[in-house]
This record gives C-alpha cells, structure tokens and sequence, in this order.
C-alpha cells in the first residue's frame, strides 16, 4: 500500500512537472550535459551552423531566433550560456509530445555546427535575449 | 480561364513557399524513424521504370503527399498510376499510411508503427512493398486483364532503426493482409545509408559533399503463414543515391537488381521531393499577401 503511494506521488510529482513545461535542457542526462562541443570556437563550424539553422530550425524559431508560435525564442541566456551537451542531448530526442521533433537524423558533426552557431553568434540575433527559463 | 489563374497561383505558392531539407534519405522501399516535422508538407515523385523478362517496357509513377501530423504521428497519402508501352496510361489506386513512433527518446534501436489501407487495382506497378511471391509475372500482365483485380489491402510494418556514426541502420518486417480474402503475406526491407561528408561546409552550394547520400538496401518477399519462407520468393538488391540542392529539392536515384528466378532482371526508380515548410503558417502568409497585393 505504501509503495502504490510512493508510485502515485511520484506519477503526481512528474506530471506537475511536465505541465508546469519543465525546461528540456534541464532533462538532459549529467553524462550528456557534461560533453564539450568538439568545435567551439571553430568559426567555420559557426558558418555551417548558420547555414543548417536556415535549414532546419528557421521554420519553427524564426530566422533570428526569436520564436514563432509555440516554437521558443533561442536568442535566450539560458540557451546561449547551457552545457553544449544539453543543447546537444535536445537535438538529438527533441520533445515530440510537445512538437519539437528529433534531428538525430542529422550526423552528430552537423548537430555541433548548429550549436556552435546558437552559442557563439554575438550580434542583434543573439542580444542576450531574456533570461526566461521555459 | 478561372482554372488556370487558381493552378498558376497554387504553383506560385509552392515556389514561394519556404523549403526545406526534403526527403528521408536515399531509400524508396525501407522506412527509417525519421518522423515528418509537424506542420511541414513533403511533396514527392517516386518513380520506376522496368521491363519484366520478354514483357514490355512499363513506368509506374507514385505521387506522394506527407505531412508531419505531430512529432510522433506521420500521416501520407499515395496516388498511383502506370503507363505501359502499347497498352497506354492508368491510374491504379491510393493509399494511406499512417506512421506512429513508439518511443519519445531516440534509442539505439528505435521503433516505428506503420498501418496503410491501400486501394489499388492489379495493374499497379509503383512496387513500394515486395511481399508473398510477388514475382516478374505480375508486372507482365496486360493492363486490360490485370486492372479487374482489385486489391483493398491492410499494411502493417514494424519499423526498426538506428543511427551510429553517420550511418542510418534500418530494417523494416512487413505483413499484409486483403481485407476480403487471402491470407497473410509477408516480406521485409533493409537498408544501410551514410552522407559523404559528416561536417557542413559553411557555404550555400549545391555539389558539397554533406548534400549527397549514398547506400544500399535490400527487399524482397517472405511467403504466407502457412508457407512462410524464401522460396520462389522476388529479392532486389538495389544501390542507391540521394542528392539535395542548397533549395531544398531533393532528387533520389537506385537501380534495382532481381536476385532471383523470380525477380525482375532490373528496375530503375527515380524520384524528387520538396518540402514545404510549416504548411498552414506558409499558406496563410501567402493569401495574406496575396489579399493585401488587391
């Protein structure tokens, strides 16, 4: 009987969570979170980034990054300055319930370069942005 | 005159439309996990051109209309026809599948759900799925014979995939019952894909290396419940090549090679996809402009 209100409560606990639209970087698992991006600082890396950005995310977050719809803004502090390897692990599963889909069809490389390019752009796309926290 | 003008402006939206990325790799028979992006629309051709054993030349061409229903739930609708050499053109039928991905996480080994209703005639040639003992005497029936045979078919496929490396891993289990009569039939498709290049170059180009997709896949039938089995079975290995434009438009090419008795000798199929992105915002801007243009 105790485990069944163990379970419940922490059913409870998770579902509180999820509606209160816990952010998916803070998800991501330590062994993910702890990666470095392979390309930091690489410029060219930042380029072919943009390049993807304009390919794969613009539809959804904006050209700028500035969200569209239900689709967040990127140019966010918490975006800019996560662990890479949390920007990374959400790439990789995305959120479908929540209609952010998976890019693990992207090799991982490429997945790095976008990264590079949300992290490392330092011009009016990327103000700094809010220090909202979805 | 009303016609033309709402055609040219319907062609206009999609080219003015944003595009994407398009296509699913270099596979035309075996599915991966890739799920379509919620909201966004594939259009895409699928084409084949064969000549099964002293028969006659034929093309069957599939039209197919994707759309990203929500991150798990792909939804596409598939219209058919075929012409052959002497025996002229027909459309052969529909069909409508439905992908579900089962799991919210990507796995090492990540599965997929697919359910089709297809109903299509005798004298479809678009050969999307090989299953039973489909084999070369199918395609060589006249279409005057053939199209009287009706085919109203459940599909279902157990989608398995994987990506490691850069590499796209997938293997698909097919099983496929007519709603009428007949029994189970069944088949499989795997498939193995890898980008040239794993890093995007940072310029906009059409020839980079990351645009182009090559690998293989292999398919074939696998008999009924009670006659389960490779024997006397159609398998195709069939290499294949898929080439994206920095626009987006994606042109895919495999020639197909019968390995047994039963096979055809040699097929060639050939498509292009464009993606259409986030559909209902894209449609919505246009007619907004379009209204504020008047």
């Amino acid at each position: 009987m105790r485990r069944l209100a163990k379970a419940i409560g922490c059913l409870a606990l998770a579902v509180a969570a999820w509606a209160a639209g816990g952010s998916l970087l803070r998800q991501a698992p330590a062994k993910f979170a702890e990666r470095k991006n392979p390309f930091a600082g690489d410029e060219q890396a930042r380029l072919a980034g943009a390049k993807l950005y304009a390919h794969e995310c613009a539809a959804c977050h904006g050209s700028n990054g500035e969200g569209i719809g239900k689709a967040p803004p990127l140019k966010r502090t918490d975006v800019i300055e996560a662990p890479p390897g949390a920007l990374f692990w959400v790439l990789r599963n995305g959120s479908l319930y929540r209609g952010m889909p998976s890019f693990a069809h992207l090799p991982q490389p490429q997945r790095w370069e976008i990264i590079t390019f949300l992290q490392e752009t330092k011009n009016a796309a990327h103000p700094g942005g809010t220090d909202r926290v979805e | 005159m009303n016609y033309r003008i709402g055609r040219t402006a319907s062609i206009l939206a999609l080219l003015i439309m944003p595009a994407l990325r398009a296509g699913e790799g270099p596979f035309f028979i075996t599915y991966t996990h890739q799920m379509e992006e919620p909201g966004n629309l594939e259009i895409a051709t699928k084409n084949l051109i064969g000549r099964p054993g002293s028969g006659t030349r034929f093309f069957g061409a599939t039209t197919e209309l994707e759309y990203g229903v929500s991150g798990w739930w792909t939804s596409e609708f598939y219209l058919d026809g075929q012409a052959t050499r002497g025996e002229g053109a027909l459309f052969t039928g529909y069909r409508w599948e439905n992908r579900f991905r089962l799991l919210p996480r990507e796995h090492w080994i990540n599965p997929v759900l697919y359910v089709e209703f297809e109903n299509i005639n005798g004298a479809d040639k678009s050969l999307l799925e090989v299953v039973n003992r489909d084999g070369v005497d199918d395609l060589a029936a006249p279409n005057g014979e053939a199209r009287l045979e009706k085919k109203r078919e459940i599909e279902a496929k157990l989608i398995l995939s994987s990506y490691f490396k850069g590499w796209t891993i997938a293997e698909n289990f097919i099983a496929e019952k007519n709603v009428r009569h007949a029994p189970f039939e069944f088949g499989y498709a795997a498939g193995v894909s890898r980008p040239l290049a794993l890093r995007a170059r940072p310029e906009r180009c059409n020839f980079c290396p990351e645009n182009f997709q090559v690998g293989a896949e292999m398919y074939g039938g696998l008999g009924t419940h009670d006659d389960f089995g490779l024997k006397g079975t159609s398998q195709y290995l069939a290499p294949t090549l898929a080439w994206t434009l920095a626009s987006g438009t994606a042109f895919t090419v495999s020639p197909s090679f019968g390995l047994t008795g039963t096979s055809a000798g040699f097929l060639l199929r050939f498509g292009v996809s464009y993606e259409v992105a986030q559909l209902g915002r894209a449609a919505r801007s246009f007619f907004h402009r379009a209204g504020g243009a008047q």
